[in-house]
């Protein structure tokens, strides 16, 4: 990198992608090319920045300039004002939405200021499609090392010592997992990486993936040569399309600089990886069913024990781990375990990657110490609530997760705090939800999910989750009983006692959670048949004010079902026995003289 | 299935033969039923009921196990999209962010429910979990094509598009 001075980032995320940033690369090369500079300054394409909402991202090093929601026709500025003359484009600095005042370096944003980059470390800064930018952030020296300084079982001891839990949802520690699977006898062991990031809402490892493959495929090296194993498997969501690519584009440059392949490095060590499709089944993140499926059959669970370390794809010990799980391997290996474990809190040490999405100002891709506390990854972080609402709960854990509320806001994030408080990590989605959002609705959505994606194999998940659905969706439309609260309550118990895997074990806490946290609201529904967010519209009452209606006639004109009569200039009236709740008339009024209750 | 769609068609030869070269190209065929039904898809664009029993007879499988597997992943199609496929985005963030309203008018627009697609084959509606650009919720893919901040004002004007 050093006969360029000065290099431009552009976030070639999805997320940015999808806002063209793609374009926005090509006009500033091209830019640079009429100004003679292409020599001087290299355009990066780079992976995920994290901060999603304000995208798409340029950065401009070396004096960290930040450009938020830069479109394509903007290259010329960047190029002809700041890169040639050396004065920064005002209009797209990001701006404090506090002080209102333009931030010209990176470091200075709060959404940065808390956070601490580990699996991340190289996502946003290098080229994921450039293997020597990689090696030049220390990339396959932890390889290295390992291949000629350490034996396995040292390799094992080092993960173990670090604490590292496995970062897709169960927090099982990693080490362990290596040794179960080292233990095993076998003329043939795996290593598979979970990449079938199915749980709505959540982008971390999709992000890993597109911004740092190398990371992935060096960890999974590193894990084949701990446990005694020479083949690896990807397994990866079909949806994915520039994750794949991005990888295998880093499997084909590895195995061509000896990091993959045949005697890596000289040595006697062989590892070889091979990606292998998803086809959208969220079950698959459980580990028997992701075998299964990469077996080529329905992605079912099967009964552990025995467990993937003893007998996993095709019979032969298996080690499965997350994507983030792996990311966090070479820099461990690299820094030493004492240094991980100094991070973070003592049972759960080092950082945690979130997909911080919903009602909130910073939507985007986070990573922070385990034990950062809620309220300072939503308020400080995350910017607090979108349009200035109220905070109402945030959900974590994705479908196996649950409601959390202002209460909980001061807990320090770990494995253990999240599951005393009736959520769990899963994967690292977290989706705040303010005042608007009806809880008995939120449970409903997570509940249709699941009754899709149960693979059937076991009843109680299988019609349990269809029961609890269908409950909700009476609470929801007005045909709720306080009879529905308690049968919720118990089917929920039953199904997580008897369900045959994680998926259905998990599968009632977000009812479980909402309801603990929110049975004024179920009471609500099925007493008063209200909504009090004003969400399901079953419940609700379109009225107009006679005050101040003006009786322009605008409501009675929209309304689909003629439901609105009235004459001209005098206030008009709904027939709630005609109305349909569709809500035409509520947002056409210009006087706003409807009222939704 | 609907009785109307299971009704014998001709698949096409030349793309037969494609899909027989890369099922005969692999040097080890056991476990890769999901990899051939991938490469399928890709060729014919879905997996008509022949299809399938064309590749369990190459395999030497029972069509049954090829239907469970097929109807078992959501990526999997056994009808076939229109020619400008709408997935809404129903990932939690997007949800939250009104997904279900974006997809409440396409349906009205198109008169469409989910799964189905227009009598002159143009669009098909889909929902789809997550395509991880939660930044910019709620999302709305047509193609390949991704619409961020979607409102249901919008949808009018995106259908307008591909007329």
């Amino acid at each position: 990198m050093s006969k360029y001075k000065m290099h431009v980032l552009v976030c070639g995320g999805t997320g940015c992608i999808s806002s063209e940033s793609e374009k926005i690369v090509k006009n500033i090369q091209e830019c640079l090319i009429q100004h003679k500079l292409e020599e001087e300054v290299q355009v990066v394409q780079t992976g995920c920045f994290g901060f999603c909402e304000k995208g798409p991202i340029v950065k401009v090093l070396p004096d960290n300039t930040f450009y938020v929601q830069v479109k394509p026709d903007d290259a010329i500025e960047i190029v002809e004002e700041h890169i040639v003359k050396g004065r920064k484009v005002d209009r797209l600095l990001y701006k404090d939405p506090g002080s209102k005042k333009a931030i010209e370096d990176s470091k200075h944003m709060d959404f940065y200021k808390k956070q601490m980059r580990i699996a991340l470390r190289n996502c946003g800064f290098v080229n994921p499609n450039n293997i020597e930018e990689y090696i030049a952030r220390n990339g396959y020296y932890a390889l290295g090392k390992v291949l000629t300084e350490m034996t396995p079982e040292q390799v094992i001891d080092e993960i173990k010592k670090s604490g590292l839990r496995g970062r897709g949802g169960g927090g099982f520690p990693t080490g362990l997992k290596w040794e179960f699977s080292r233990k095993s006898k076998s003329d043939k062991k795996y290593v598979v990486c979970n990449a079938d990031e199915g749980d709505p809402g959540a982008f971390m490892d999709r992000s890993i993936l597109e911004g740092d493959p190398h990371s992935i495929v060096e960890a999974m090296a590193i894990c084949g040569y701990a446990i005694g194993a020479d083949e690896g498997k990807v397994y990866i969501r079909a949806e994915y399309p520039l994750a794949i690519q991005r990888l295998q584009k880093a499997m084909n440059d590895a195995e061509e600089y000896g990091f993959l392949g045949d005697h890596i490095l000289g040595t006697d060590f062989s590892f070889h990886i091979e990606i292998r499709y998803g086809a959208g089944a969220f079950v698959c993140g459980e580990e028997t069913a992701l075998i299964h499926s990469m077996e080529g059959e329905r992605g079912e669970p099967t009964i552990k024990p025995p467990f993937p370390s003893e007998s996993g794809f095709w019979g032969k010990p298996t080690n499965v781990n997350n994507v983030e799980t792996f990311a966090n391997i070479p820099i461990i290996l690299l820094k030493g375990a004492d240094w991980f474990r100094k991070i973070g809190t003592k049972k759960s040490p080092g950082t945690k990657v979130f997909a911080l999405a919903g009602k909130i100002n910073n939507v985007g891709l986070i990573e922070v110490p385990m034990g950062t506390t809620l309220r300072e990854v939503i308020f400080d972080i995350g910017g607090g609530i979108k349009d200035g609402k109220k905070f109402k709960a945030v959900q974590t854990g994705g479908p196996s997760g649950g409601c959390l509320t202002e209460k909980d806001l001061d807990t320090p994030i770990d494995f253990d705090t999240l599951v005393e408080k009736g959520s769990m990590m899963g994967s690292g989605g977290m989706i705040v939800m303010d005042e608007d959002d009806c809880m008995p609705s939120v449970a409903k959505f997570y509940l249709e999910f699941t009754e899709e994606e149960s693979c059937g194999k076991c009843t109680p998940c299988r019609i349990g989750t269809k029961r609890l659905s269908e409950l909700l969706k009476k609470i929801t439309s007005g045909q709720g009983t306080e009879a529905h609260l308690q049968e919720l309550r118990r089917l929920s118990v039953v199904i997580k006692e008897t369900a045959l895997c994680g998926l259905g074990q998990t599968a009632p806490n977000p009812v479980l959670s909402t309801l603990n946290n929110f049975e004024e609201e179920y009471i609500a529904h099925v007493k008063d048949h209200q909504c009090p967010a004003g969400q399901c519209t079953a419940l609700l009452q379109y009225k107009i004010d006679p005050e101040t209606c003006v009786g322009c006639t605008v409501c009675a004109r929209v309304c689909p079902v003629n439901a609105i009569t009235g004459e001209r200039k005098k206030p008009h009236s709904i027939d709630q026995k005609i109305c349909i709740k569709c809500g035409s008339c509520y947002d056409r009024c210009p006087t706003h003289a409807i009222e939704k209750r | 299935m609907s009785a109307s769609s299971i009704s014998d068609i001709k698949l096409d030869q030349e793309k037969l033969h494609q899909l027989d070269d890369f099922i005969d190209g692999m040097s080890n065929q056991k476990g890769e039923l999901i990899s051939i039904l991938h490469k399928a898809q890709e060729i014919f664009g879905y997996l008509p009921k022949e299809l399938q029993q064309h590749i369990a007879k190459k395999l030497n499988i029972p069509v049954s196990k090829v239907y469970g597997v097929v109807s078992f992943y959501s990526f999997f199609n056994m009808e076939p999209k229109g020619e400008h496929p709408i997935s809404v985005c129903m990932g939690t963030a997007c949800y939250v962010r009104g997904a279900e309203k974006v997809l409440n008018e396409f349906k009205k627009q198109l008169n469409l429910e989910v799964g189905e697609t227009t009598p002159d084959g143009k669009f098909s509606l889909l929902s789809l979990r997550c395509v991880g650009a939660c930044g910019l919720a709620p999302v709305v893919m047509v193609g390949e094509k991704v619409y961020g901040h979607v409102t249901p004002e919008m949808v009018k004007e995106i259908i307008k598009e591909y007329k």
